[in-house]
């Protein structure tokens, strides 16, 4: 993440240091040109770790039960995909995150442009939700098998605690940070306060909330994956239990390696999203 | 005289309380005329940035009243306008959605709006830039696209707080020559703070001098009609040295 960070700023100095609209086309072919080479500095050290990780589970009978090497795992994991298991836990896992960030956003989305607005709400509702806050997810999995059982409410209910608060603070510390200049603006322009909420203080508080949707996405997929540990039939989280259980390490490799990788993904197609949502900070 | 469009009577605006008071306007009395161009003239603290946040409906005063247009000035409103130092353009918004803003805000249609809004982004001199974002163009064109946007709502009078401080001098100099040549054309009451002397020279129909702590009006000096104005010239150099030792800044 860091290397692509940097790649993104040096993209922006070419971009600035060049200027114009005709400057860009060159400019863009440098930023891939770095990008390509940020991307085998990444590669290079990967695949030296694995080809370690296969010469050593080879050459050390023992470790190779514990530790199965990656062609091994590369064989479970097309044991498991043409089986259909794999795709089926993948399926489910991501189901059961999009339902919870889909309800995340649409209560702390609204809730925290309310709050970061509104000193009576952020008088009513901050102390409650600084108290439930610090609580971390995964401790409300005995209560939330009390009150659900073992089910898809419940593992839903885990994810969305997960997600909800890293949305909720960070839209309303958006929504503060706002500039008062830019309210004082659309005041004078004739804007009353609904006006103002909407075209002023939403899109100026959108990069934080694109910060909490980001860390909320993260959590999410943490909270999913160990909720699956501890309850659920189905899932990449059960998946690695299963392996546990049939003692498949193999099995259970392949499940953290594709956890890890939907993970990356998902964090992939947020920038992206904020990409294509806030132009005006590319263009 | 003509008839005053504002009318600043008698107004003080104190800060804190105690121990902690500020004076920061005491019994300050102006008015102007619907079409007068006014530079505001002082050094810092002598309350002239407050001066204007009144006149916008920001904050009110202590004792005395403001009227603009025959009402009571209390809250924020499309017939005064700013045009902010620092731009206080929407960073999200284009150049030409920026100028649509308040036009929006008054319930406009869309192909009213695309027509003001092309007809200022000519005043302005910006053609071809209806399309970039705020950050894709430089100071004294994000300044531009600021007085167009105050511009377009019809305000009756446009509220300026330093507004070409940030820039530098040549874009300074262009930016007061298009200003006159804009406000010429729209005929609005501009309400023009500046701590610079020779700014004030050039622009202004009637100059206010403050002094500062507590900020009163010094003197109030009405200058010739005639544009463009150099501040070179005997009679202006000659406004200038009053300013400077209404200001104390020479022996006199």
């Amino acid at each position: 993440m860091l290397a692509s960070n940097q790649v993104q700023t040096a993209a922006k100095g070419a971009e600035s240091a060049q200027g114009s609209d005709s400057a860009q086309s060159p400019s863009r072919g440098i930023a891939a040109g770095i990008r390509s080479i940020a991307m085998f500095q990444n590669v290079l050290p990967i695949g030296i770790l694995l080809l370690c990780w296969e010469l050593a589970s080879r050459t050390i009978p023992d470790l190779r039960l514990l530790l199965p090497s990656p062609t091994d795992t590369a064989i479970a994991a097309a044991e498991l995909v043409k089986t259909g298991v794999l795709q089926r836990d993948i399926f489910e896992s991501l189901r059961r995150v999009f339902v919870a960030l889909f309800v995340a956003s649409v209560v702390a989305f609204p809730m925290g442009l309310l709050i970061g607005m509104s000193k009576s709400a952020a008088w009513l509702l901050e102390p409650i939700f600084g108290f439930f806050r610090p609580i971390p997810p995964l401790a409300w999995i005995p209560l939330s098998i009390v009150w659900f059982g073992i089910s898809e409410s419940q593992n839903i209910f885990i994810i969305f605690l997960g997600a909800f608060f890293p949305i909720l603070v960070n839209t309303i510390q958006g929504v503060r940070e706002v500039d008062q200049q830019l309210v004082r603006a659309a005041k004078t322009l004739g804007a009353n306060r609904l006006a103002i909420a909407l075209t002023v203080l939403l899109p100026a508080a959108l990069p934080s909330m694109f910060v909490g949707f980001r860390v909320g996405v993260g959590i999410a997929w943490m909270a999913l994956v160990a909720g699956e540990l501890v309850a659920a039939s189905s899932g990449l989280g059960f998946l690695i239990s299963q392996g546990r259980m049939l003692f498949r390490p193999d099995f259970i490799i392949v499940g953290m390696v594709t956890i890890g990788m939907i993970g990356l993904i998902l964090d992939g197609a947020v920038r992206l999203l904020q990409r294509s949502v806030m132009k005006w900070q590319v263009a | 005289m003509k008839h005053a469009a504002i009318n600043i009577d008698n107004v003080t605006k104190v800060y804190g309380s105690g121990q902690s008071k500020v004076t920061a306007l005491d019994r300050v009395s102006l008015n102007f005329g619907p079409e007068e161009f006014v530079c505001l003239l002082g050094p810092s603290g002598c309350g002239k940035t407050t001066l204007l946040n009144m006149l916008a409906g920001f904050e009110h005063p202590s004792q005395g009243a403001i009227t603009a247009f025959d009402k009571t000035v209390d809250e924020p409103g499309a017939d005064r306008t700013i045009v902010f130092q620092e731009y206080a353009l929407f960073p999200w918004l284009t150049v030409a959605q920026n100028i649509e803003y308040g036009l929006k805000r008054k319930g406009m249609s869309t192909a009213d709006c695309s027509n003001t809004s092309r007809h200022y982004v000519d005043l302005i001199d910006l053609k071809g830039f209806e399309k970039k974002y705020p950050r894709q163009l430089s100071g004294g064109m994000r300044q531009r696209v600021a007085l167009a946007r105050a511009l377009a709502v019809k305000p009756k009078i446009l509220l300026m707080d330093e507004p070409f401080a940030a820039l530098d001098s040549f874009t300074r100099e262009r930016m007061q020559n298009e200003l006159i040549r804009v406000w010429q054309a729209e005929k609005t009451a501009v309400f023009f703070v500046t701590h610079s002397i020779a700014e004030a020279i050039k622009l202004a129909d009637k100059i206010v001098v403050m002094s500062p702590r507590p900020g009163r009006v010094s003197e109030v000096i009405e200058m010739s009609t005639s544009r463009p104005r150099d501040p070179e010239t005997e009679e202006n150099v000659r406004v200038s040295r009053k300013i400077k030792k209404i200001l104390h800044l020479v022996e006199s």
